[in-house]
């Protein structure tokens, strides 16, 4: 059990590093603080509302995600399967799920930190009034869940292909559908067509909803075990594609 | 050490390895020659635990590869083909990391990478990212990496592959300096290399051995006696076979 922590903490710290050895990571943290910060303040009209709400703030992270989550976990598995160093990775004492563990955590906290690095917009907001902390705190949580679900899509997709451009379509294109699944208008169009208990099958799957009410502060034991559960799901998909593809 | 038995490896249609068995003792040097698809990096690959095999398995220092495969891969020392290497860490960044994952910690954690270092004549080039070195320098980054453990089973796939003279030399040494504490297994299709590096030598075709004894023995075997002349009669004839990569 120590052995395993051991082995993934430092797969864990390579790729974490990995994201910073090369500029692509501040490109990335740039765009990403920029775009939250456009959409926040030039879409939603942030000033204009003149409430110090942090709603519309929120509301931008599962779309940011959507399309920026694919681009930071795109090169996981692709490059080492690319360059090769996948046969390295592999006959190293380490077992599969330590590996998959290891970047996937790695990837994760990428994500978290950069979310994290929103915090001066909400310090504003703090400084020009009062918004409701449990709101906020409950919005991060949901933010960074919501990152991690997206992370564990792209690990998925990215041990299917060689190629990053491929990995970052099928990731944004599986994200996409767990972003709208549950989304009304979507629902309705499906609903004219499709019986109920499909429409309320799919929409389940959605990570909506559960975005969504940890947003009002309430952590749910619901939503924490929806989140767990594509992540498990994610990586568990990945693992069974790595074992196949060893063999082909 | 080693001990391959019956290894067998089939990709779709493709029978890359039929039935190879051998054995590699402490002290030895084993080449494994063989025109290219002729089954010598799948059956490393099998051995050093990346493939599964389809039957048949390896047995290092009596661990399984396929039951008990941290045990094994802890003995193993592995440069794969084409000595891949992550482009963007430093040279010392990433023995360090090996190091890590190899289960060395603290003191004995820097002195591996130092020894791993200057062992391999990286020194000049420490603190460089990998991606701008030479090929001879990957190549013995990827060394350093392989004996960093000092692991008791040392695999090797091509490892002068693409290299000048002057860099062949130097691998060449360096494989000859650990030999006699170390079982090693090299594959090649360069003649010469057996005739410089190999105490023993197996010829693979068609995912077979074709022929198995020391350099001596196998010149032995035709009227020129000449290696290259062995080679060709034993693989001739046989259309190049291209097998599938991962």
């Amino acid at each position: 059990m120590k052995r395993c922590m051991e082995n993934t903490w430092e797969l864990f710290r390579r790729e974490f590093r990995a994201y910073f050895e090369s500029p692509v990571a501040y490109v990335f943290l740039v765009f990403y603080l920029m775009l939250i910060g456009f959409l926040t303040f030039f879409v939603s009209r942030f000033y204009e509302a003149n409430q110090a709400d942090l709603k519309y703030f929120f509301f931008w992270f599962p779309w940011v995600n959507l399309l920026l989550v694919p681009a930071a976990t795109m090169r996981l598995w692709t490059e080492e399967r690319r360059t090769g160093t996948i046969e390295l990775l592999l006959t190293f004492p380490v077992t599969l799920t330590e590996a998959l563990a290891g970047k996937f955590l790695a990837a994760w906290a990428f994500m978290t930190f950069a979310t994290l690095l929103t915090f001066p917009i909400v310090v504003t907001t703090m400084w020009l009034g009062n918004p409701d902390l449990g709101a906020v705190v409950g919005g991060y949580v949901g933010a960074v869940l919501l990152a991690g679900a997206y992370v564990a899509v792209g690990i998925l997709t990215s041990t299917m292909t060689r190629n990053q451009v491929i990995s970052y379509v099928l990731a944004f294109v599986i994200c996409l559908f767990l972003a709208l699944a549950g989304w009304p208008p979507v629902m309705d169009i499906v609903n004219k067509w499709a019986p109920s208990w499909l429409v309320n099958g799919v929409a389940a799957l959605s990570v909506m909803p559960h975005f969504e009410s940890l947003q009002r502060g309430v952590i749910d034991l619901r939503d924490l075990v929806y989140y767990a559960s594509v992540m498990t799901l994610a990586i568990f998909g990945a693992y069974l594609v790595i074992e196949n593809r060893k063999s082909t | 050490m080693l001990e391959a038995r019956n290894l067998r490896k089939v990709y779709g249609a493709i029978e890359a390895v039929r039935d190879i068995s051998f054995r590699v003792e402490k002290g030895e040097i084993l080449g494994v020659l063989g025109p290219n698809g002729a089954g010598k990096s799948t059956t490393m690959r099998m051995i050093t635990g990346f493939l599964p095999p389809t039957a048949g398995t390896a047995l290092i220092g009596g661990h399984d590869i396929v039951e008990q495969p941290i045990e094994a891969k802890r003995l193993i020392g592995y440069l794969p083909e084409n000595a891949p290497l992550y482009p963007e860490m430093t040279v010392v960044g990433f023995l360090d990391f090996v190091a890590g994952i190899r289960g060395f910690r603290g003191a004995e954690r820097r002195r591996r990478v130092e020894s791993a270092i200057e062992r391999c004549r990286l020194t000049a080039v420490r603190w460089q990212t990998i991606e701008t070195l030479s090929k001879g320098y990957k190549q013995r980054v990827c060394f350093a990496q392989a004996v960093l453990h000092d692991p008791s089973l040392l695999v090797m796939d091509e490892p002068t592959d693409g290299l000048d003279p002057n860099q062949k030399h130097i691998v060449r040494e360096m494989i000859r300096a650990m030999a006699a504490e170390k079982a090693i297994l090299i594959s090649t299709h360069i003649l010469e290399e057996v005739e410089a590096v190999c105490t023993r030598a197996i010829i693979i075709n068609e995912g077979r051995i074709v022929a198995a004894g020391s350099p001596t023995e196998m010149k032995a075997r035709h009227p020129s006696g000449r290696l290259d002349e062995v080679f060709r009669v034993l693989t001739q004839g046989t259309a190049e076979q291209t097998t599938a990569h991962r």
